[in-house]
């Protein structure tokens, strides 16, 4: 594996299979009393968070403090950084306290792969989501719940997503899970479909390894899982789309959409969920919408990251297991 | 000023001649020129071109003199082979009244590196909403040819025409940044592949083709003379092509950096990369090389935007846009035009030297290399091949793209009106 995450488009698919299956057995830990390993003990992670987000950032957090990782957070919103130099300038202040890690959300596309390849830290970089660039931990999450739940806990260890065809629908263009998740899905040998209006579908698509359609209601017949991704209400006004009931009419998931999906097939949803334009309340409240587990299986997958990336070669969690017999 | 007699170049690429320089002008070309009394200049095997000319630079004085100033922006315009440069407007405050264009013009004759032709603003501010004075600008001691709101288009179609109108009056010329404002809105590279997978704000080709396409059409209804700045999509040249088939009286310039970079080096998330218009593709660098050649294009012109380093040492989003470029400009239209065979020296000193005065009216620049004629001029050895160390640059910002790239060719002299400039690759 590479020293850093940067992109989903980093990893092979064995690097991918190695975290999924790493997040398997970190789940096991969530099930403890102790929800506890001595990993990363005496290590420090820092959470640089210049765009907020609570979500990630409690999830990071977990995933740190169940490998017992010392946590430093640090929210950098507003003001004092428009002027980008401050990323340079936090980074060196993160080098010279001597963190051993750094998770960075940023608004700017490219500021961890900055962050990463500019000489300005050592330390190795989880990319938490930056600009409309990359979410790789999102992406490995899905694809854990899908693995999960398409296969089984498991079943699923050692295994990709070879022949599974999964839908991403809604707002591609500006959408850092659509790129993380079509990259990493068809790392791991899933077929993917995007669809979305034309307004939404960036320029250049044709060079990603998926396909895209206009045509929500044709494409869900034949898909193991849909994912809904966010559509900001701002983008009405820059004329991506006529109103939000043309939107939610051609581009939404009612339980009628839902009904014409196989039976096994699973709805997921980054969050946090608008209930109404994209999705209804019917949807996100069934038992196929896997959103609450997504958010559980972050601080799985998280937490393999972390490990893989900084906790070397301590059989860590061999240990745990045996452990448990 | 006693006399200087350059021995053995290779004037404008062809025949070796010897070039006598008395004072301020040029009092023989030929063979075997007798040297007596004269400093000798041995440049057996370099080439001599006319004093190059930059339709578009950027001093930043007043203003932005951390970034550049009239003296340093000159120091690097004479190390690139450069004796005049036209200093676009964009300074603070903004060169839009006969007093900041008389500032500029004055401290360029001041210090004597190179000439300097103030461009004036088109509009108030570059706001884009009201005329400047622009006839105030002309008249001044300044003398404004050239007006530009380079930076920001001259959006409004109502202000473009009066301003192409109005210039009629005493024959200046409107330099147009062609940006359609709502298609760039966040762009922050050229729209296409690289784009979509690097999550960047797309600036698409179209939104310089639309504004070019209906600048030529605003120039043709009024008869009046558009110049269309720094060039970078083969749609671009193919607009210019038709409207020059048309009649239309439009000239053209690219920049070196999109005569060889493209959008491919974005992906490093390098903010040298980061300039405006943004570079393209492959695809773009080929056309924009072949309309150079053939005319369609009249003219390269650098773009020089210095930038303080911190301003570029940050996320890609954060930075500003543009790059250096009047140091290396000669060596990148080697690489690029001369050595794939496109164009011959004689050309070069035509892209790169008559044009740009003949549209710019500078008086005394981009004439031939003969006798009576004002002693400006360049001695380039082509034959030097170097990696690019902005550490040398007489610029004070160091935003280049070509930091140990090896670039071929290396200006050795320049003279300005007889005087030299530069000596041996070093400033005077
Ligand atoms: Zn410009």
């Amino acid at each position: 594996m590479k020293r850093h995450l940067i992109s989903a488009a980093d990893l092979t698919r064995d690097d991918a299979v190695l975290i999924l299956d790493t997040a398997e057995e970190m789940a096991r830990v969530a099930d403890r009393p102790i929800k506890k390993l001595p990993t990363l003990r005496g290590r420090t992670v820092c959470n640089l968070f210049f765009e907020d987000s609570t979500r990630t950032r409690i999830s990071f957090e977990a995933a740190e403090k169940r490998l017992s990782a010392d946590v430093i957070n640090f929210a950098a919103k507003g003001s004092s950084v428009s002027k980008g130099e401050s990323l340079k300038d936090t980074a060196q202040t993160l080098e010279a306290m001597g963190v051993d890690a750094v998770v960075i959300r940023h608004g700017a596309s490219g500021a961890p792969y900055r962050l990463a390849t500019s000489g300005w830290i050592d330390a190795p970089v989880i990319n938490a989501g930056d600009g409309t660039h990359q979410h790789p931990t999102q992406a490995l999450l899905d694809a854990f719940t899908m693995r999960r739940r398409l296969i089984g806990p498991d079943a699923g260890l050692g295994q990709d997503l070879s022949g599974r065809r999964i839908t991403l629908v809604g707002d591609v263009l500006h959408s850092r899970v659509a790129r993380s998740n079509v990259d990493l899905l068809h790392t791991l040998g899933a077929e993917v479909t995007l669809v979305a209006p034309p307004t939404l579908v960036p320029v250049g698509v044709e060079t990603w390894p998926c396909e895209v359609s206009y045509d929500l209601d044709r494409v869900l017949p034949k898909t193991d899982a849909v994912m809904m991704l966010r559509v900001q209400r701002e983008r009405m006004n820059a004329a991506f789309f006529p109103t939000e009931r043309e939107y939610s009419r051609r581009y939404g998931l009612d339980g009628e959409r839902m009904a014409r999906m196989p039976e096994h097939a699973l709805v997921m949803h980054p969050g946090p969920m608008v209930r109404g334009m994209e999705i209804t309340a019917e949807v996100a409240d069934s038992d196929r919408c896997t959103v609450v587990e997504q958010v559980a299986n972050g601080v799985s997958v998280r937490m393999a990251v972390l490990y893989l990336l900084l906790g070397g070669n301590e059989p860590a969690v061999t240990h745990t297991r045996t452990e448990e017999k | 000023m006693s006399k200087i007699l350059i021995r053995g170049a290779k004037v404008l690429g062809g025949d070796v001649q010897d070039v006598l320089i008395d004072g301020e002008t040029i009092e023989a070309v030929g063979a075997g020129l007798s040297a007596e009394g004269a400093d000798v200049i041995e440049a057996e095997g370099k080439i001599l071109l006319p004093g190059l000319v930059d339709l578009h630079t950027h001093l930043r004085e007043p203003g932005r003199e951390d970034s550049e100033t009239v003296l340093t922006g000159t120091r690097a315009a004479a190390s690139g082979g450069y004796t005049a440069v036209f200093a676009m407007a964009n300074t603070f405050p903004v060169a839009d009244t006969a007093g900041v264009v008389e500032q500029v013009y004055r401290l360029g004759q001041e210090h004597g590196y190179c000439d300097v032709q103030p461009i004036g603003a088109v509009t108030v501010g570059l706001e884009g909403s009201k005329l400047a004075e622009l006839g105030a600008m002309h008249e001044s001691a300044a003398g404004v040819t050239v007006f530009s709101d380079d930076g920001k288009c001259v959006h409004d179609a109502v202000i473009m025409r009066r301003a192409l109108e109005y210039v009629k009056a005493f024959g200046g010329v409107v330099a147009q940044h062609a940006q359609e404002p709502r298609l760039t809105e966040g762009a922050q590279m050229n729209e296409g592949i690289v784009s979509s997978e690097l999550g960047l704000g797309g600036w698409p080709a179209v939104a310089e083709e639309s504004i070019i396409a209906r600048d030529v059409l605003l120039a043709e209804h009024v008869g009046s003379r558009v110049h269309i700045c720094h060039l970078s999509t083969a749609g671009s040249v193919e607009i210019v092509r038709w409207a020059k088939s048309r009649g239309i009286d439009v000239t053209a310039e690219v920049t070196p950096h999109h005569l060889l970079l493209t959008d491919e080096m974005v992906r490093t998330y390098n903010p040298v990369y980061k300039v405006n218009p943004p570079l393209r593709t492959e695809r773009d660098v080929m056309a924009l090389r072949e309309a150079l050649a053939d005319g369609t294009i009249d003219i390269v012109a650098t773009d020089h935007a210095p930038h303080p380093h911190e301003d570029k040492d940050c996320e890609w989003a954060a930075a500003a846009m543009g790059m250096v470029g009047l140091e290396t400009a000669l060596s990148v239209v080697q690489q690029t035009m001369v050595e794939t065979g496109l164009l011959t020296w004689a050309a070069v000193a035509d892209r790169m030297s008559y044009a740009p005065a003949r549209i710019g009216q500078a008086k005394g620049h981009g004439r031939p290399v003969s006798a009576g004629e004002p002693a400006n001029l360049t001695l380039l050895d082509s034959a030097y091949r170097g990696e690019v160390d902005p550490a040398g640059f007489a610029s004070r910002s160091r935003n280049t793209p070509y930091e140990g790239r090896e670039l071929p060719g290396r200006v050795t002299h320049t003279f300005l009106r007889g005087r030299a400039t530069v000596v041996d690759g070093k400033l005077a």
